[in-house]
């Protein structure tokens, strides 16, 4: 009885103990590979190159999910608006919604879900295959060579998707709410155009999608990079950055919420 | 540094992965310009001692020398320079760069390290994949590459750089015996033509009896053996022998250390 406890406890030892070894060397990781320059660092080309796989093969996610996410706001915001008389505001309540919460939001769980897995289980499979070592042992670097790229990649691509998805996502309540709710064009665009701010509003918004880049690319990566070598370990680490990473995209993004209003 | 000074020189090196000791206290000296064979059952160790002697594993204790550097306590950047300029290191499952191909693979160093013109990166390329009889598969994906060709171009990229000492691990598993030759002959051959240092991780004794001037033979984390092959074949003690005969009773075990056999088997009855 007490040996079965003690062994639950050491259980729940282990876990906190093995999770803090794992931002510690996830710690070490973005150390040694933020930064260019070291033993066959990766060049201009490898970066176009990484944000070509990381941010534009994501493009037609981001923009069709955009384009929805836009349409279901302005449906759902005409029924809620109407009833005060107010539908005229529904440009402004689109906009707001997408530039502070959603594009952001939105644009990092989905570059989770395809960037971020894609990342993870291309370098778990570098490292199953010895590509990794077989650098080590060309004297090249693999953290500057493989990680500083797709690492700065993601951290570059993701503000650019949520801007997008945001732009994508206004065009698509202005479907809904100018040509098929008949709302006036002049009341959706101007409203929009008196109310939203471009530090408030747009930089912040901006502020955050930056943050989630890093938050999301340094998990892939570290996950690829400290993923079990098998085909079980690397399915695993894929599963663990896509949860994890969402997990921390909102939970960060409250943080980051309360810190911008100043309301906490 | 004097000729007859060893290349690699490892001393009182203990390495343990988990609870298994697989290195206890270990010397043993690879000489400078020779092929040297390291031999021994599966499982000893022998890829493990090339990643020791190449430092991508810390041993627990012990100096390992490479060409008068003592590798686990060199700071990264000098181990990385020690390796770009003195190591190449044949894997042995190939391991070439999924998202190049073949002529990209055997570039890759060369374009990393040096600032050579396009036009002499080609015609060194053509020339190491020329040695492996692979000119003509420049094009092709790894994916393309039947396991041997995967060797043998993984083979041509280490040779790249031309280094000081290259390390093969079983460079001639799942060869045709043409190409198996071959490379026997290309191993030779970088070495009496470069004054390589090889060292050489198989497990075919008649090849590598061929090939090597020495034999190293491992067994349960020491040196059973080492020496010429004749003089390992016709004087070693018994452990040599039924290893270079493939006996497969003898001191040198076949098993993974495990219990008992019989109460094993009985501690699924009860
Ligand atoms: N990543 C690892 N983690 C834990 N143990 C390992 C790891 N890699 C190897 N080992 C253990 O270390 C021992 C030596 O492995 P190594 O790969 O060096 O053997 P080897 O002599 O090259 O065998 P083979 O001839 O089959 O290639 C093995 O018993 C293996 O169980
Ligand atoms: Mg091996």
């Amino acid at each position: 009885m007490l040996g079965k406890l003690l062994d639950q406890l050491q259980a729940v030892g282990r876990s906190g103990t093995a999770a803090i070894e794992a931002i510690g060397r996830g710690t070490l990781l973005l150390k040694n590979s933020l930064f260019w320059g070291g033993p066959g660092s990766a060049g201009f080309y490898d970066l176009l190159k990484q944000i070509y796989s990381v941010g534009v093969r994501s493009l037609i996610i981001i923009v069709v999910a955009g384009f929805f996410v836009g349409m279901v706001l302005g449906l759902q915001g005409y029924n809620i608006l109407i009833d005060f008389g107010s539908e005229a505001a529904l440009g402004t309540m689109v906009s707001l919604t997408l530039l502070r919460e959603l594009g952001p939001v939105v644009t990092a769980l989905l570059f989770a879900g395809r960037a971020g897995s894609a990342l993870t289980a291309e370098i778990g499979l570098m490292k199953a295959t010895e590509q990794l070592s077989a650098m080590e042992m060309m004297g090249v670097d693999p953290f500057k060579r493989v990680i500083t790229p797709r690492l700065w990649a993601g951290i570059i691509s993701m503000p650019i998707l949520a801007l997008l998805f945001s732009t994508v996502g206004i065009w698509g309540g202005a479907f809904v709410a100018v040509d098929m709710l008949g709302i006036d064009d002049g009341a959706y665009w101007g409203n929009m155009q008196a109310s939203v701010e471009f530090y408030e509003d747009v930089v912040k918004g901006i502020i955050k999608s930056v943050a989630f880049g890093v938050v999301v690319t340094w998990i892939a990566v570290y996950q690829g990079y400290d993923s079990v070598p098998t085909s079980e370990g690397i399915g695993k680490a894929t599963t663990q950055t896509v949860v994890i990473s969402s997990l921390a995209v909102l939970g960060l993004d409250f943080v980051l919420t309360a810190v911008m209003l100043g309301g906490v | 540094m004097s000729v007859s000074q060893p290349y690699v020189s490892v001393r009182g090196m203990s390495f343990s992965r988990g609870d298994r000791l697989i290195y206890n206290n270990m010397d043993v000296d690879f000489p400078r310009g020779k092929v040297t064979a390291i031999m021994g059952p599966s499982g000893t160790g022998k890829t493990t001692l090339l990643r020791l002697i190449g430092g991508q594993l810390l041993p627990d204790s012990g100096t390992i020398m490479v060409d008068g550097h003592n590798v686990p306590t060199l700071p990264r950047k000098e181990l990385f320079d020690l390796r770009r300029k003195k190591m190449g290191m044949l894997f042995q499952t190939g391991a070439l760069f999924t998202d190049l191909n073949v002529f990209d693979n055997v570039a890759f160093p060369l374009r990393v390290h040096t600032d050579l013109p396009e036009s002499m990166i080609r015609d060194l390329v053509l020339m190491k994949l020329e040695a492996v009889g692979l000119r003509g598969a420049r094009n092709l994906s790894p994916a393309e590459l039947s396991g041997g060709m995967a060797r043998r171009v993984a083979l041509a990229r280490s040779i790249a750089m031309d280094p000081e000492i290259i390390m093969y691990d079983e460079p001639f598993t799942g060869l045709d015996p043409i190409s198996m030759g071959m490379i026997v002959k290309l191993i030779r051959g970088l070495n009496e033509a470069l004054g390589l240092t090889s060292l050489l991780v198989s497990h075919d004794v008649e090849e590598s009896c061929a090939i090597a001037d020495y034999l190293c033979l491992l067994s349960d984390g020491r040196v059973i053996g080492f020496g010429t092959p004749e003089e390992l074949i016709n004087e070693g003690n018994d452990e040599v022998r039924q290893f270079l005969r493939g006996e497969p009773d003898g001191p040198v075990p076949f098993h993974y250390p495990a219990d008992d056999y019989r109460s094993d088997i009985l501690a699924g009855v009860n």
